[in-house]
């Protein structure tokens, strides 16, 4: 094969204009997704019974079954039912973004509450006991203890979420969303230089993951000065292992 | 009588059982501001329990609890249990009342600091500047000044509950109760936490203890309290308690101690 590096350029322009509507897609349905996990993984610990089912069941349903044909029952399967077509959602129903949003965020959603969920189990109940005993309850011992040191605990498993998010859009292209990889396919039918086109689009996906990679391990640094080795400073270096009686 | 003091805790009858095992069996005290009363037993003689009946980390089946003159406000549900009746009032009282964990129960995604300040900042509201100066006289207090921007994960078991005591301090309580604060310490480090427990007591602190350190309970506090399956046995002066106490139970206990 031939090293044509114009096609490569411009075929790598073409797809870069793509991009957008890649981030978009992952954008939107990560951030939606996150607020429908906050909600499942409160149905999930707060005590009832009946919430604590519904959860189990949404997990078992989203996780369970394939995305893609989670994103076609959503764009091609619920048009088929008039009262769908004449309710209040039918335009967003309609537009395949929306659709593939949609679809993206509720499967990352029930993924994204069992992270949830790991984090919170993962709070010592010692912390969440001192903070008791030092008189918060509610919504501060949450913001101020609880949430923290959970967030702390699941983003590792939350940094790989994000990254089979970036990957799943590329589905969005079989509901005619004109993503990276869409607009990949749309070249190919045109040129049939499948390997090229496909290297491309690959070399796209491999920069944004790796852009997300780094942000996300800046992300777990800063927020983990606990776990790193304890500082060493001026004043104390050398004496470290020395008792204050 | 009419003018007796407010005692700062005052507890009574206090009954708690987990599932068929009944841990407290009808427990009163009073503390007066100042007094240090150590309270001893065996392992599972309830003696944890029933200090943490005081701020409602457990609630107690049966009795009743006044801080500062201020009874906590309980009720029943339908199941027929003891509740609190106000959560806010429990806060108020949790707040009033320092509580030092057996196995320190820093915060651990807080500096030294940040843990001192959190307290009074979020809980008592207090402006942050001025709670930050309190909190490094108080590290200073416990030896702890240098490491005060050192997470709990970067410091030994006894700098940890040094500064979980300075955290204690920090929300200025009316009382402080300790929950076997030396016990998961190694022997080196369980004298620097005493040498601070007991500067506490000489200050006037009101302090109710519960330990297996004897020499502390005997040279330090003004009371001692020794509980055996979910009763007082025995309750006085630590000269008189430990010279001559009429519990049988209570002289093989320090017996033990004295092998």
């Amino acid at each position: 094969m031939d090293f044509d590096v114009a096609f490569l350029l411009s075929t790598f322009v073409k797809l870069v204009a793509a991009v957008p509507m890649t981030l978009g897609l992952f954008a939107c349905s990560v951030s939606l997704g996150a607020v429908f996990a906050l909600g499942i993984t409160y149905c999930r610990v707060s005590g009832g019974a009946f919430l604590s089912v519904f959860a189990r069941a949404y997990v078992f349903v989203f996780r369970g079954s394939p995305l893609l044909i989670q994103m076609f029952l959503i764009y091609y399967g619920l048009g088929q039912f008039p009262a769908v077509r004449h309710s209040l959602f039918w335009p967003v129903l309609r537009d395949p973004f929306s659709c593939a949003v949609l679809a993206l965020a509720l499967c990352t959603a029930g993924y994204q509450a069992e992270i949830m969920r790991g984090g919170l189990q993962a709070v010592p109940s010692r912390e969440i006991e001192a903070g008791r005993a030092a008189g918060m309850s509610g919504l501060l011992l949450f913001r101020r203890i609880i949430a923290p040191i959970a967030i702390r605990q699941a983003l590792p498993a939350y940094s790989t979420e994000i990254i089979l998010m970036v990957k799943s859009t590329a589905l969005a292209s079989l509901v005619t969303v004109w993503e990276v990889t869409g607009t990949a396919q749309r070249l190919i039918s045109q040129t049939y230089r499948t390997m090229e086109v496909f290297l491309v689009a690959t070399l796209i996906y491999l920069l944004i993951n790796f852009i997300i990679v780094r942000v996300m391990a800046l992300v777990e640094y800063r927020l983990s000065p606990h776990l790193r080795e304890r500082p060493v400073s001026a004043s104390d270096g050398g004496r470290q292992g020395e008792v204050h009686g | 009588m009419a003018d007796a003091p407010v005692p700062a805790i005052s507890v009574r009858n206090i009954h708690k059982s987990f599932g068929q095992h009944e841990v407290l069996r009808g427990i009163s005290l009073d503390a007066q501001d100042g007094d240090v009363i150590s309270i001893l037993g065996a392992s599972g003689s309830g003696k944890s329990t029933f200090l943490r009946c005081i701020n409602l980390l457990e609630t107690p089946d049966e009795g009743e609890i006044t801080v500062a003159g201020e009874t906590i406000a309980m009720k029943r549900n339908r199941a027929g249990s003891l509740v609190p009746a106000d959560r806010k009032q429990v806060d108020r009282i949790r707040s009033e009342l320092a509580m030092v964990f057996q196995s320190f129960n820093l915060w651990s995604h807080m500096t030294v600091l940040q843990n001192l300040i959190e307290g009074p900042v979020h809980v008592l509201k207090r402006p942050k500047a001025e709670c930050i100066a309190e909190a490094e006289a108080l590290l200073e207090k416990v030896g702890l000044a240098e490491r005060r921007n050192y997470y709990p994960s970067h410091l030994s078991g006894g700098q940890q509950q040094r500064a979980a005591i300075a955290r204690a301090l920090a929300m200025q309580p009316k009382a402080l109760l300790f929950d076997e604060p030396t016990s998961a310490l190694d022997p080196e480090l369980v004298g620097e936490v005493l040498k601070v427990m007991r500067s506490l007591a000489e200050e006037g602190r009101t302090m109710l203890v519960v330990t297996h350190e004897m020499a502390f309970a005997r040279n330090v506090s003004d009371r001692v309290m020794f509980l055996h399956e979910g009763v007082v046995e025995a309750d006085g002066a630590p000269e008189d308690i430990f010279t001559n106490s009429e519990s049988e139970r209570f002289r093989q206990f320090i017996g033990n101690f004295q092998a």
